[in-house]
């Protein structure tokens, strides 16, 4: 017991319904978000030591032990992802300070964010398969609000595809927990996991499992990921960025937590689906990045290539291969959130995403340019920065299963990745300026401040990744060794 | 019991979907809230339809009803609710803005 684990959820939560309150004093809404995900990462930090120290630890909500009640369970995986959460939601809320504009902030933007960090974290918190329903819909009911606040008729149109989608793919997930409450009985992951092992994982029960799959990856945008440029193109580039990088990956937590923790038996069907399927995102997101010269599509896209490349390592079941997505997720993370704020900041410098439309850059804003060129650098996995040591661990992982393909298709899908990334940089600050300080359309006054935070974070990663090595490679061991999670879960009630 | 809850789930499913793939937002919507219907039975059949006391102290039964999948259910029933609401003030507001409520015409939409 550790009442730790409810602060991520409750803190945001609680901030959220007071700032509904005080809905026209805007100054103290921003002070309170602020503060809000300060708080938060302070207390993972706390969680992360005692993990680090005690072992994974556990909340049994009004003192119900497991398999009956709802319990919170925090392990060296999500710890990390909710660390990493809430200092991407910092720096896009400080983003969010000088270019979201009055009205949207007047329209409880800040509670409605801190609503979709209390759904993120959340999922990543809980410890039964129904409670992850329920934070889903918590999180998706906020985005569902944001990507249509402020009501443009971009927005509006692409909002209804998003909305379909998703409540489409929720009613899946409810199927497929129908079904699996069926055949086992019950809902908590550790008890699932061990009923699971005692049935044996037979052709139904990997019906199940592939169902889940597929709605994980309509929300993760693993194959399935037709609304997802669309709808991550319209919302204001303070929301589209912490979608990027939030909601996706969400889904990809779903997928490594419930094929790592419960449906682990049967890897030659489900891990190779699961490659297959990663194989084809990346060649697909890809082509896309490569085919369009708008320069959120071409973002968006990159959003889909990561997600396939981290799930191949997990497709690949090994240690090495889990290593690397884990270390690739963190870096996923913070760098896409921070290709959107720069994405976002050049078009409201110049008032189009249209790459032709934009050249010479750099001459007026250097810092901003070279700051494009880290993150490129880093989008793409070019050492030293954090990009490289997850990608040399997926690769190594792929390989080692025998999945050459797999590994081939992640490093052909880098290089266009990387000729995307750059097809943006050379446009956009190479070349004649035509654009002088009187034309532009906005300042940078403001946003370069998060900006230069998550670019700090993208080299600190890439050089102290040793630093971090030795809290990831607990989160791996708690995810290829099952028994540690279900033993700190239910201790000595083992599955009667 | 189980065979006839199986078929009426299954019924509320292809009307469901069949709404959901017409073009107006409108009868799209209400086939998404018949969909929430039929998985909302589909959960409470699937934790056994059995006749029993409810599961309280006191109560002197031989057999007792499964009460979590009528949690779930509950939990199920809010969520589609609220969404459904969502959905359809999105719906006429879209109508509003955009003029239309043909999907087919909804499409290519961009920002003016």
């Amino acid at each position: 017991m550790n009442n730790l684990i409810i602060l991520p959820i409750i803190i945001p939560i609680i901030v959220g319904m007071i700032m509904v309150i005080f809905r026209k004093n805007i100054k103290l809404q921003r002070f309170l978000s602020v503060l809000s995900t300060i708080a938060i990462s302070i207390s993972t930090l706390l969680l992360i030591t005692q993990i680090h120290t005690k072992g994974i630890q556990t909340l049994h909500l009004g003192g119900w032990e497991a398999p009956f009640g709802v319990s919170m369970v925090a392990d060296m995986f999500s710890a990390i992802l909710i660390l990493v959460t809430s200092i991407v939601s910092l720096c896009c809320l400080l983003f969010a300070f000088h270019s979201i504009g009055k009205e949207r902030e007047a329209n409880y933007f800040y509670p409605l964010f801190l609503f979709l960090i209390t759904g993120v974290n959340g999922s990543f918190i809980t410890g039964d398969i129904f409670n992850l329903f329920v934070c889903f819909e918590v999180m998706l009911v906020s985005s569902y609000v944001l990507i249509s606040l402020g009501g443009t008729r971009n927005q509006l149109s692409e909002s209804i595809k998003y909305i379909l989608i998703n409540i489409i793919s929720s009613f899946l997930f409810l199927v497929a927990i129908a079904f699996l409450y069926a055949m086992t009985g019950t809902l908590n992951f550790a008890h699932l996991s061990i009923r699971v092992a005692e049935v044996g994982q037979e052709g139904l029960m990997t019906t199940v499992a592939i169902l889940f799959l597929i709605v994980f990856s309509l929300k993760a945008g693993l194959f399935l990921f037709f609304w997802l440029p669309g709808s991550y193109s319209a919302p204001p580039t303070a929301i589209s960025a912490i979608f990027a990088a939030l909601l996706t990956k969400v889904g990809i937590y779903a997928i490594i937590r419930v094929f790592t923790l419960v449906f682990y038996h049967e890897p030659e069907v489900t891990h190779l689906f699961i490659g297959i399927l990663a194989a084809v995102t990346m060649l697909l997101g890809a082509i896309g990045a490569v085919a369009f010269w708008d320069i959120k599509r071409i973002l968006t896209y990159n959003v889909i290539v990561g997600v396939g490349f981290i799930l191949a390592g997990v497709a690949s079941y090994t240690t090495e291969g889990m290593t690397g997505s884990l270390f690739y997720l963190i870096h996923d993370m913070v760098v896409k959130a921070l290709i959107f704020l720069l994405g976002g900041t050049i078009i409201h410098l110049t008032g189009t995403s249209k790459l032709k439309e934009i050249s010479g850059l750099i001459r007026l804003h250097p810092g901003l340019g070279w700051m494009f060129f880290i993150a490129a650098l880093s989008l793409s996995g070019i050492p030293p920065l954090s990009g490289f040591l997850g990608k040399i661990f997926i690769t190594e992982g792929t390989f080692e299963r025998g999945y050459l393909w797999l590994g081939g298709v992640g490093l052909f899908t880098s290089l266009l990745v990387l000729y995307s990334i750059m097809k943006i940089f050379m446009n956009v600050f190479w070349g004649y300026t035509d654009l002088t300080e009187e034309n532009e359309k906005g300042t940078t006054k403001g946003l370069m401040l998060p900006i230069g935070i998550l670019t700090i974070i993208t080299i600190a990663l890439g050089l102290g990744a040793e630093g971090i090595h030795d809290y990831v490679d607990i989160a791996v061991e708690g995810l290829m060794n099952p028994s540690l999670y279900i033993e700190a879960v239910l201790g000595g009630n083992l599955g009667h | 019991m189980e065979t006839l809850m199986s078929i009426l789930v299954g019924i509320l499913f292809a009307i469901g979907v069949y709404l959901i793939l017409t073009k107006t937002l409108l009868r799209i919507i209400l086939g998404t809230s018949i969909l929430g219907h039929g998985v909302n039975l589909l959960i409470i059949t699937m934790g056994g339809l059995k006749k029993g006391g409810p599961p309280l102290l006191g109560i002197k039964n031989l057999t007792y009803a499964d009460s979590l999948p009528q949690a779930l259910l509950l939990t199920a029933i809010v969520i589609n609710f609220a969404t459904t609401a969502l959905f359809l003030v999105l719906s006429y507001r879209a109508y509003k803005v955009l003029g239309t409520d043909d999907t087919e015409q909804l499409r290519g939409i961009k920002n003016e």
